[in-house]
């Protein structure tokens, strides 16, 4: 086992109940601190790959171990506590507010609560709230992007060293997307978090990742930097990379 | 005006009433979420379960619950007349909207938030008590507001087997034909069911997410709601004092056995220190009689011939004495003992109108033989059903109607005799509406009907545990005739009066003394 690699895919192929292969001997490993985003048609099996890193879904065939152990042997609720979610419909409780949303996973792990306002404090400002705004406020009082803040506040309150990520962008305006595309960089930038990325967007891809996965009917069809995938060859990869608007590549500097 | 004044004269009765009606409702409700809600949990986690589970409930929503009360009288261990029977109805009734509430609100529940309480690593229970549950909470109340309005009203008809409530009232006023005591039961639970709806709608929408700003606010409501609904219930046990030792007397559900079980417990409790309990207007013998054989009730009045062939299914007999021997032989052997005669023989009647018997030169059954192909009838269930019913009636005097007798409540067939919907009817002798309505009544020439002698029976442990309640009832021994029993229910029937007034009158005038208090 590598130290470094958090979590490593190891000839991994799942079949989904009704029969149909949704992942086809995919292998990879995320080193800790990297960002890897995973690119790829709708219903390529991208959330299929996260479902099966937080023991949502297990493979059918082949392992998948997160820090050296595989997920079978993970207490499961273990397992996600120490991995933060981000889902693509961001999956606010509607009935909590804002603070209570943040707070739940360290509520579950036990923790008091002036430690879990302080917290929640602390994460409102690092995602760019007001927190005497919107402590007290109810999802439905909040703009899709402010939702999206606040989810990714929630999945890394706990402080988990893993984060998953489904299209967290994905149904915002390109403004709002940039925007956040920026903070995303920022907090990075303090807490060096392993970061997996589900996203259709090439553009997405080349702003965030310090490793881009290409996938394609199940298979893993490239895995390198962004810098290598831009100049690939290969059919599979340059529909992706034609796919983009005819302006320079949105890059880390461009923002 | 009449309604207002009978709420301001009986106003403690009133009181324990509604009391008593919301009792049973919120426990029933209470009852059906702490079954109905683990239930709808289940149901919607396993949904092929969860398909027969609602299924059963649904059979149970669609018995009609007049007949779900008659079936419950007469099982065994579950059944029986009072709350309990009652409870096991309205809880059976109130399950269906809680479980299928709670099925359909957890179902409904956005995916996302599931999905979310789980990648965060909750455990079920948790998901369950912290997403789902609350989520499913409006429409779980929802489900309790349907629950508990119907409860409210199945409840009116709970009293039909003792359970007490408002329905008492409403029970009365029917055989009574009496609007004002209809009324008096109907208005407050109509407008209990107006106040547990609204107050319901209102706790629904403050459950729902975004409506509410403070879940603050609904939980201070709730407590509040609470406390209120504990000091309504309690304060008005308190005001009808129903705590300490008791008999309860009982009565089957038509006018005369109203007074009857009102002569019975104010002569108790004019002589005795006992505390009376009144489960007046149970239902018809059946009903009485099991709630007798259960310790339901503790003494009713039945009669002779009734007992003899409804209960105990024994021939039909002619002779007084006969009758009241076997009769008293066979209460013995189940634990009942007969007490002497109150002195009055309520026989069968058959009825026509005395126009009818003037023009037509009837005065006997036998007379009126030859006019019954041109003859519309009409007969109470219990007069069709009976071994010296209907049938040994039309054999012994050789009647041919002209069409199958209508089937009519009792009383009603009363109103349709004098308003010439019907020609010939089966009322009882000592009907006050005999004489309020002008009917007349044929002789029964050639002895056909078995007499039907009033008598108190008692159960025989009862009467063990309280020797001084032998002595009460038989001051009441051969002191009502047949005329006296008439005119109290013409005073209740036909003037409208109320029975306790009528029942404390006759006592008066009886002499029997309340002890100084």
């Amino acid at each position: 086992m590598n130290d470094l690699s958090t979590i490593e895919f190891d000839h991994v192929h799942y079949r989904a109940p009704s029969g149909t292969v949704v992942l086809d001997d995919v292998s990879f490993t995320v080193k800790r601190g990297e960002v890897l985003v995973l690119v790829g048609r709708s219903g390529v099996g991208k959330t299929t790959i996260l479902r099966l890193i937080n023991r949502l879904l297990v493979p059918s065939a082949g392992e998948v171990r997160v820090e050296g152990r595989a997920t079978p042997e993970w207490d499961p609720i273990v397992l996600r506590r120490r991995i933060g979610y981000v889902l693509q419909e961001v999956g606010l409780f509607p009935h909590m507010t804002i603070g209570r949303n943040i707070g739940v996973v360290p509520r579950l792990n036990g923790w008091p609560e002036p430690r879990i306002h302080a917290r929640c404090q602390e994460l409102l400002g690092l995602v760019g709230l007001d927190p005497s705004t919107f402590e007290g406020r109810f999802p439905h009082e909040l703009s899709g992007g402010q939702r999206q803040r606040v989810g990714f506040a929630r999945a890394i309150a706990a402080d988990p060293p893993v984060i998953l990520m489904d299209e967290p962008f994905g149904a915002l305006d390109p403004l709002t997307r940039a925007e956040l595309h920026h903070e995303f960089h920022r907090i990075q930038d303090q807490l060096r978090k392993t970061v997996v990325m589900v996203s259709h967007d090439m553009g997405e891809a080349f702003a965030l990742a310090t490793k881009l996965g290409v996938l394609d009917q199940g298979r893993l069809v490239a895995l390198d930097t962004p810098e290598v995938i831009a100049r690939a060859g290969d059919p599979r990869i340059r529909m992706f990379l034609d796919a983009l608007p005819p302006v320079p590549v949105i890059s880390r500097e461009a923002v | 005006m009449k309604l207002f004044n009978f709420w301001i004269a009986h106003r403690a009765d009133m009181l324990s009433a509604i009391a008593q009606h919301l009792l049973l409702t919120l426990v029933a409700t209470a009852a059906a979420i702490a079954i109905a809600v683990p239930l709808g949990i289940v149901a919607a986690r396993r949904p092929r379960l969860g398909a027969v589970l609602l299924t059963f409930a649904n059979i149970a929503q669609t018995v009609p619950s007049l007949a779900m009360f008659g079936f419950l009288v007469a099982a065994p261990l579950i059944g029986g007349i009072g709350a309990r029977s009652a409870l096991l109805v309205l809880i059976l009734y109130a399950l269906l909207p809680v479980m299928r509430n709670t099925v359909a609100g957890i179902n409904g529940i956005d995916r996302a938030a599931r999905d979310a309480g789980v990648a965060l690593g909750m455990t079920p229970q948790q998901l369950l008590l912290q997403v789902e549950l609350p989520l499913a909470m409006p429409t779980m109340v929802a489900g309790v507001r349907v629950a508990a309005v119907g409860g409210v009203g199945a409840a009116t008809i709970a009293a039909a087997i003792g359970a007490g409530g408002l329905g008492d009232y409403i029970f009365r006023g029917l055989s009574m034909t009496e609007p004002t005591l209809i009324l008096a039961g109907a208005v407050p639970a109509a407008l209990l069911a107006l106040a547990v709806d609204a107050s319901l709608g209102w706790l629904e929408r403050a459950m729902t997410p975004g409506a509410a700003r403070s879940r603050r606010v609904t939980a201070r409501a709730l407590v509040a709601t609470g406390i209120a609904l504990t000091l309504i219930v309690m304060g008005s046990f308190a005001v009808s004092g129903r705590w300490g030792p008791r008999v309860i007397i009982g009565s089957k559900n038509f006018s005369e056995q109203v007074i009857l079980g009102e002569l019975l417990a104010q002569v108790i409790e004019r002589t005795t220190d006992l505390r009376v309990e009144r489960r007046l207007n149970l239902g018809g013998t059946f009903i009485s009689d099991q709630a007798l054989r259960s310790g339901a009730i503790d003494a009713y009045i039945e009669y002779t011939g009734t007992a003899l062939t409804a209960i105990f299914h024994q021939p039909v007999s002619r002779d007084h004495t006969d009758v009241l021997s076997r009769v008293t032989a066979a209460y013995a052997a189940t634990d009942r003992t007969v007490l002497p005669s109150l002195g009055f023989n309520n026989t069968f009647a058959i009825l026509i109108r005395t126009a009818d018997a003037q023009r037509l030169h009837l005065r006997t059954i036998s007379d009126v033989a030859p006019h019954t192909s041109s003859l519309k009838t009409a007969f109470g269930y219990e007069f069709l059903e009976r071994e010296d019913g209907y049938k040994g009636l039309v054999q012994t005097y050789g009647l041919r109607f002209a069409e199958t007798p209508h089937v009519m409540d009792l009383t009603l067939s009363y109103r349709a005799l004098a308003s010439g919907s019907v020609d010939l009817i089966a009322g009882d002798a000592t009907n006050g509406l005999i004489k309020g309505l002008d009917l007349y009544m044929l002789e029964d020439d050639r002895r056909y009907f078995p007499p039907y002698d009033a008598i108190p029976v008692v159960r025989t442990q009862t009467l063990a545990a309280h020797p001084e309640l032998r002595t009460a009832i038989e001051r009441l021994a051969g002191r009502i005739s047949e005329e006296a029993m008439r005119q109290m229910n013409y005073d209740v029937d036909v003037s409208h009066r109320d029975v306790a007034v009528v029942a404390r009158e006759f006592l008066n005038r009886l002499g029997v003394q309340s002890p100084a208090r």
